[in-house]
This record gives C-alpha cells, sequence and structure tokens, in this order.
C-alpha cells in the first residue's frame, strides 16, 4: 500500500450566523438537519484565574450553584426539565471560561433557550444549598484528587511551580477552607460581576430554523437588563529563566510519574501557536510518535507518554499564559533524570534535525480527524464554536482550523521544539508513597 | 416565586427516520453492517471476534493470554514492524486499536474516509499475519504487570475486581483483570497459537458507518477482509453461576476520606420483556441525575458527588450496578439511604409523572446517542452483538411507550429489591466498619 499525500484539508462547510443582542449578549446559530437534536452552549468570560485570593475553586463552586435554582425554577429543576424532556446536560470550570450546556431532541430548543435565559437573568441559591453544593464539591475532590492515585497530576500539581502570580499558580479545584468560607454574598457579587449578558456567548447548533431560534433568542434573553462588563485583566507573567523543580508525594501511587511543563506563545496569534500543538503530537501522539517509539518501544523506559497544550488538555481554549505539557509514567527502575535526559536528546534531535514532509502530514492527517470527530457531535460543535467566538471572535474557526493546521510547516514545528529547552522548563516529579 | 415565567411547551417531535443498513456475510462468514450518515467526512469501524475464555483454571491463563493479545496485535505484521504499522495508520487520518473483554475481541478505528481501503488493508494484514515480535510482547508484557499496578491502585479497581468475583466466582466475569503473575507467565509462541485458534470470521461482526455509500464500504471489506479465513468453532460464554446471598463485603483501604460503594445484581437483557419497565424503574430509583437517589444522597444530604446507578450488558447476562463514593463518615448513612430508595422503589409504585419523565429520558438518550457517527457505529455494534437489529431503535421506544405504573413496580421488586444485590465497599475499616454492622451483615475480605 502507498501512502499519498493527500493535497487539500478536508475542509467542513458548517454554516454560521450570528446576532448580538441589546444587553450585549453575543449568539451564534448553526443549522444542520442531519438527527434531530440540538445543543445549545452558554460560555461564560470567567474561569479558575478571576478567582479571588482566599477563594480558590469558588468558580467551580459557583458552576453548581448555577444548577440550583434561578429566575423561575426551583433547585433540580434545570435538570428536571432537560433530562425529563430527553437530554443531557452539564457545566465544566476551565481557566478562563465557564461553561454551561445541554443536548435535546431538537422539539425542546426554545425550552434549553428559556432554561439557559433564566438562570442568566438571576440565579437563586439560599444558604442550604450553598452548604450542600460545598459538600458535593468537596466529595467531588475527594473523588478526583485526594483519594485518587495520580490525582490532580498534573493539572493541580505543576501550576504552584511553572507560574507565579496567584491567579495562574492556585488550586482551582479549591481549598477546603475556603470553600467553606464561601458565602451567599461572594455568589451574589460573582454573578453580578462576572454573568452579565455581555461577557457570554450563546451558541446553539443542530436541526434547528435559524429565523425561528433567533426570535426564541430575542424573546426569552432580550430583556435581561445589560450590565456592565468587567474588562478582563492580562494574567500575563514573564517566562521561566531558569529551570524550575518540585517533587511531590503521592501515597496512593505505586509507580512514579513526571511531569514536564514550558510556556508556549500566546496562544491569541494561531500562527505561532499551532506549531506548538502539532509538536506536542509529534512527539507523543501514537506507536510512530518519537517519545513513544523511542521511549514505549525501543528503550521500555516508560509505561505512559502523553503530550499536550493547556493544563486540562484543549489547546485551543486557554489564553496566555498557558503551558506545553508532557506527561510520562515510568518503572521505578528507570530513574527520573534518564527520562527527562531522553525526552531532552529526542527534543534536540527533532530541534536540530528536523522532520520530512511525511511525518508531518501523517501526523496532521490525524489530527484533523480527530477533530472532525469531536465536531461530528452537535455538542463538539457547539463548544469548539462557543469558545472560538469567546477568545477570537471567530467561530467560523471551526470550518478554518483544518485548513490552518495544513499550513503548519516542517520549519515551525522544528523551531518550535528548539525552544523547549532544559533551563525553561518545569519538572514536577511525582513520587509513590508518603514523603519519608 | 412571584416573578416565575411560564416554561414554554415543546415543538411537535420530528420522527427519526431508521437509518437504513445494508449487510453481507462474505464466504468467509464474516458478517458486515453498513450505514451512511452524511456529516464529516469520516468512516467509523467496530470489529467484534468471540473471545469468550473458559470458566475455571485454565481460564486464568486465558484471560492473561488474551489481555496480552489485545495490546501486542498491532505490534507487527509479516509485512510491518509496530513503527510502520503505526505510521501507515496514522498516515490514512485513522486511529485502530483493539481490546479484549470476558466475551469478544474487539477493534475500534474512525478514518478520513478516503482511507478507509487503506485502513481495511492494514486490519485484514493484523488479523492475517500479526506476528507478535519477542521483544515487542515482552516489552508489553512489563508494561501490562505495571499498568496493572496502577489501575489497582485505584478504590474504584478495587471494588470493581472484588464485586465481580463475589457475583461470578471462577466465571471469566469473575476476574475481567490477570494478575501480575499470570502475565507473567505469557509465552509469544502462546499469543500466536491463540491468534491462530480463536481471530477468526466466523461468528464475527463489522460495522462501518460513516458518510459514504454502504455498498461502497462492503465492497472494500470483501475485498480486503475475503482473505481471513482462519477456521474457528464458536466459542460461548459459559452459563452464569446462581447468584448467592452474601453479607456486604468491607475491604479496607486505610486512612481513605471516601468510602467507594458498589452494589449489583442480575438485570433482564434487551431481548427481556421485563426490559422495559426495568429501565424506567431503575431511573426513577438511582439511573439518571433527575432521581430520587441523587436528589437525596446529592442535592439534599451532599454524601457524594457522583451516585449513578448503570445497567450493563455481557451476553451471558445483564447486571445493574449501583455506585457512589460517599464520603468516610457518611458511609452508614449513605448506605442507609440507598437501602431505603431500593426498597421504596421495589415495594411501592412510583407516580405517573416520575414514569413519563423517566420515559421521555430514555427515548431521547437512544436519539442522542445515535445522532453522531461514532454514536451509531457503537450502538450499531453492541445491538448487533446482542443478536438485534436496527429495528430496535423503532421498537424499544415502543415498548417504553407502553410500561405503566404497575409494570414498573413489578420489574422494581424483582430486580431492585435491596436484600438481592451483592455489596461490596473499600474504605478505611477503623472508621466505617462499626456504623455499617448497625445496619448489614459486614464481611471483612
Amino acid at each position: 500500500m502507498k501512502t499519498r499525500r493527500s493535497t487539500k484539508a478536508p475542509q467542513p462547510g458548517y454554516r454560521i450566523e450570528r446576532m448580538t443582542l441589546g444587553n450585549g449578549l453575543r449568539v451564534v446559530l448553526s443549522p444542520d438537519p442531519t438527527s434531530p437534536v440540538v445543543a445549545v452552549a452558554v460560555y461564560y468570560d470567567v474561569g479558575m484565574r478571576s478567582e479571588p485570593q482566599g477563594r480558590t475553586g469558588f468558580a467551580h463552586l459557583f458552576e453548581h450553584l448555577m444548577f440550583q435554582g434561578s429566575a423561575s425554577l426551583g433547585k433540580t429543576e434545570h435538570f428536571t426539565y432537560v433530562q425529563g424532556n430527553g437530554g443531557t446536560l452539564n457545566g465544566s470550570t476551565h481557566v478562563d471560561y465557564t461553561n454551561y450546556y445541554e443536548v435535546l431532541p431538537s422539539e425542546a430548543t426554545e425550552l434549553a433557550l428559556f432554561l439557559e435565559a433564566d438562570r442568566m437573568r438571576s440565579v437563586a441559591v439560599t444558604q442550604e444549598n450553598l452548604d450542600n453544593q460545598i459538600a458535593v464539591v468537596q466529595n467531588e475532590i475527594r473523588v478526583n484528587v485526594l483519594n485518587r492515585p495520580y490525582g490532580g497530576f498534573p493539572w493541580l500539581l505543576v501550576p504552584p511551580v511553572l507560574f507565579d502570580d496567584f491567579a495562574n499558580s492556585h488550586n482551582g479545584y479549591g481549598d477546603f477552607v475556603d470553600l467553606e468560607s464561601s458565602t451567599l454574598e461572594d455568589a451574589r457579587g460573582f454573578f453580578k460581576r462576572y454573568y452579565a449578558p455581555g461577557n457570554a456567548v450563546l451558541t446553539v447548533v443542530g436541526d434547528i430554523d435559524v429565523e425561528q431560534v433567533k426570535g426564541w433568542v430575542q424573546q426569552h434573553f432580550g430583556d435581561i437588563p445589560a450590565r456592565k462588563v468587567p474588562k478582563r485583566p492580562s494574567f500575563r507573567e514573564p517566562m521561566p529563566t531558569q529551570e524550575r523543580r518540585h517533587t511531590a508525594h503521592d501515597r496512593l501511587a505505586p509507580a512514579p510519574a513526571v511531569a514536564i511543563a514550558w510556556r508556549t506563545p500566546d496562544p491569541a496569534d494561531l500562527t505561532t501557536f499551532l506549531p506548538y500543538v502539532v509538536l506536542a503530537e509529534v512527539l507523543t501522539d501514537g506507536d510512530a510518535s518519537r517519545l513513544q517509539e523511542r521511549m514505549l518501544l525501543q528503550d521500555r523506559s516508560a509505561t505512559h507518554i502523553s503530550g499536550y497544550l493547556g493544563l486540562l488538555g484543549d489547546p485551543l481554549d486557554a489564553r496566555d499564559p498557558t503551558p506545553f505539557l508532557l506527561e510520562v509514567h515510568h518503572p521505578e527502575e528507570t530513574p527520573v533524570d534518564t527520562v527527562l535526559a531522553t525526552v531532552d536528546e529526542e527534543v534536540r534531535r527533532l530541534a536540530t534535525g528536523g522532520l520530512d514532509h511525511a511525518e508531518l502530514d501523517r501526523t496532521i492527517a490525524r489530527m484533523t480527524a480527530r477533530y472532525l470527530r469531536d465536531i461530528d457531535s452537535v455538542l463538539g460543535r457547539a463548544t469548539t464554536m462557543a469558545v472560538f467566538e469567546q477568545q477570537r471572535d471567530r467561530a467560523e474557526l471551526v470550518n478554518e482550523l483544518p485548513g490552518l493546521l495544513r499550513q503548519v510547516t516542517p520549519q515551525q514545528v522544528q523551531e518550535a521544539a528548539a525552544t523547549l529547552t532544559k533551563d525553561t522548563r518545569t519538572v514536577l516529579e511525582l513520587r509513590p508513597g508518603a514523603e519519608a | 416565586m412571584s416573578n416565575a415565567r411560564p416554561v414554554p411547551p415543546l415543538a411537535q417531535p420530528r420522527t427519526p427516520k431508521l437509518p437504513s443498513v445494508a449487510e453481507r456475510t462474505l464466504d468467509n462468514g464474516l458478517r458486515v453492517l453498513a450505514v451512511r450518515r452524511p456529516g464529516v467526512p469520516l468512516a467509523e469501524l467496530r470489529l467484534r471476534i468471540p473471545f469468550a475464555g473458559p470458566s475455571g483454571s485454565s481460564g486464568r491463563a486465558f484471560t492473561a493470554q488474551a489481555s496480552l493479545l489485545g495490546d501486542t496485535l498491532m505490534s507487527g505484521t509479516d509485512r510491518r514492524d509496530a513503527a510502520t504499522l503505526a505510521a501507515d495508520v496514522q498516515a490514512l487520518g485513522a486511529q485502530l486499536s483493539a481490546s479484549t473483554d470476558a466475551d469478544r475481541l474487539g477493534f475500534g478505528g474512525s478514518v478520513l474516509v478516503a482511507g478507509l481501503p487503506g485502513l481495511l488493508e492494514l486490519l485484514g494484514e493484523v488479523l492475517t499475519s500479526a506476528s507478535y515480535p519477542k521483544h515487542e510482547v515482552l516489552g508489553e508484557r512489563d508494561r501490562l504487570v505495571q499498568e496493572l499496578a496502577i489501575y489497582r491502585s485505584q478504590a474504584a479497581v478495587v471494588a470493581r475486581e472484588a464485586l465481580l468475583r463475589r457475583l461470578y466466582g471462577e466465571h471469566p466475569y469473575g476476574r475481567e483483570l490477570p494478575t501480575a503473575d499470570e502475565v507473567e507467565d505469557v509465552k509469544p509462541a502462546s499469543l500466536r497459537a491463540l491468534h491462530a485458534k480463536r481471530v477468526a470470521p466466523a461468528g464475527s461482526i463489522l460495522t462501518i458507518v460513516g458518510d459514504l455509500p454502504p455498498g461502497k464500504a462492503l465492497d472494500h471489506v470483501e475485498q480486503y477482509l475475503s482473505g481471513w479465513t482462519a477456521a474457528s468453532k464458536a466459542y460461548e460464554t459459559p452459563p452464569l453461576p446462581e447468584a448467592q446471598q452474601q453479607p456486604a463485603l468491607l475491604l479496607d483501604r486505610p486512612g481513605a476520606v471516601q468510602t467507594t460503594l458498589r452494589m449489583a445484581a442480575s438485570a433482564p437483557s434487551r431481548a427481556d420483556a421485563d426490559y422495559a419497565p426495568f429501565v424506567l424503574a431503575n431511573l426513577v430509583f438511582g439511573g439518571y441525575f433527575s432521581s430520587r437517589w441523587v436528589a437525596n444522597i446529592r442535592e439534599d444530604k451532599g454524601y457524594t458527588y457522583s451516585p449513578h446507578a448503570q445497567v450493563e450488558h455481557p451476553p451471558a447476562g445483564s447486571r445493574i450496578t449501583v455506585s457512589a463514593d460517599v464520603s468516610t463518615p457518611t458511609t452508614a448513612p449513605a448506605l442507609l439511604e440507598t437501602l431505603y430508595e431500593l426498597g421504596r422503589v421495589a415495594t411501592t409504585p412510583v407516580t405517573q409523572a416520575e414514569l413519563d419523565q423517566a420515559r421521555r429520558y430514555a427515548v431521547g438518550s437512544l436519539a442522542l446517542g445515535t445522532s453522531s457517527q461514532a454514536g451509531l457505529a457503537s450502538t450499531l455494534s453492541q445491538l448487533a452483538g446482542a443478536g438485534l437489529g436496527i429495528e430496535y431503535l423503532r421498537d424499544y421506544p415502543r415498548q417504553l411507550a407502553a410500561v405503566t405504573v404497575e409494570d414498573a413496580l413489578a420489574a422494581a421488586s424483582r430486580y431492585l429489591a435491596p436484600n438481592r444485590l451483592t455489596t461490596v465497599l473499600v474504605g478505611d475499616v477503623a472508621q466505617v466498619e462499626a456504623p455499617l454492622r448497625t445496619l448489614v451483615d459486614v464481611e471483612l475480605g
């Protein structure tokens, strides 16, 4: 079988319509009649980085509170209206945004819009519900971090070493004392400041009639009063100028692991940022990638390797500053310095020897296919469009991304590799067992 | 609320069109299903090969061999080494991976649609000439031992293994995972022998869903997989042992801040007349977020983050599993509320409103789960594995529509009665044992 280089990137052609309401809410609509389902997503431009000192974890706690009742709905009603009409729903908190979404049979499109508008209008939290959700969030942290081996590795462990400023370095899941100190007053203030309609993007994707949905959006969201939109601060901080190292101990983990992190250039400029996204895949995507072939197939010096951009693994959903991360699980017999030396050697080999078109092409071919697979679901498309619109004013990137990936050159990937040096890296070692 | 606004009504539902499935059985016995689903230019591929092992001690060696076979199937063929094979799959814009469970060897993959013939060619090469090179097999063997240790350091895995052992004993379902010793005993030659004996087209089902004409997909499969001719007899999963009532098993995880609670019992299969009423009763109990149990132990009491009651369908017998990770001090109270909600749904009728809400959720989930190419491919493949066709997507909502409150009560009393569930808890024995003993018989493991 011959491997042919396809000359054209597959280019999705999803239709995109926009409207902006008088209160500042930005709306993106994308019709697709393939299946009788609809996804509705609301992105608020506030995430973990905006939490004040003493309130770590508050953005996430507040996400939970948005399900506890709103202008016209009591506690649990948001869930029962969505699920009781055949849908699914969730929300999630990220470094730069908090999102809420539901997927429903398309006859419930207006219902979904009503539900999101109702909690954008006002959130109704009682002390009892706040206390309840603090307990639920603490149990979320227990199940995902405290009672789990490698819990919070590396997303909670790397930021305090890689970053200096509180906004970037603090624990976004939250300190238990901070969570327990949270008040209704905090919740009201956070809502008022950050959940203004002008600070949000709404996307509606799926089996919809665009004109009809525009009418519903106007009807349900249009009379939410405009509020001042907070100016988003810059969270930039200087790049590290020397190697940083830290060792964490995990009493539940049976084997060591290490995370290696570098800062990337500002993601706002895709031309300089996308080569780093491709670089992570050249190094770690599959048995034919540089680090997997070397460390998993040849040396057998590691048991698991992954590489990605962004603390939570989505390269295109965080603003500056954001990390390039390598995560390596290795047997106790492989010293961590061997792992670091091998990674360094392979990165330098790429930085000096470069890569050929065939290696780049196959890497981008699979990245493209994986991306298309993500946006095949209405929800994947709604969330992708929302973050592109919110952070880049360009929902159209949903269609344009494969073409942009195709423009990345071997030279750019090589230059990106050259910046992953020993003296700018952050190394977070995870040692199994309790601290000696 | 004074300024409450009316919730808008639903529009007229659009009746989904049943996808049309093209089907062909190749001369070698491979059954192939293909569906066109427009959307992104991809094709999804799912292959199921029957791979059940025997009960008893010979089954333990089989489980270890099968696990490692799944990990090394793509480690080389007579024409390509592991890295070349991986690069050639990647160049097609494809991913392809193999895995095994107690019933089958499965391949899952997706590919840019133009690369489908190429991927089928590579799949055919793996199926007919996987070479299990010694260096790769020994390396993957060490890696599997390491991965098993990491896997078993999770409380959820410890609890699942103990639960399945208690339910199924020495049946293959009772030991999904091999031990490190069993893995270390596997030799490369035994994988080649197992492959020759069991990786066969007869009884296997390949499902392809993508943006291409189904006839074309079938032709591609015929071209590249007709040469897969290994002969095999039918291996059925052995029948499950009878369930026995046993005390709750408590395993120690010293210092744990949460207790991992798991309860399970047999459940009706999709083909069973009890299935639709059971699903709805289970949803009302704890099968989705808007259930009584979640409202109770999460949204009222805050004992846990993610309680769920899930139905699984291994071919030898379906299973309901009730799962919650609860904070250590609330372990006994959480079990109390769980037993209460199970007992309530098993002994008193649900309301019509609860039933209708669960019904709409069940129907909607089916529509959402089949709305993407990947979701449709997985659903069709699972149905085919259970002997069900695409009509199930039409018939199951009708079965759900017919369920009455009385039917749901009958199914709940039969399947969700608390005294028939096998219980396992993993937590800090020093803190949770005594309170648990006030509620149930406890056996320390």
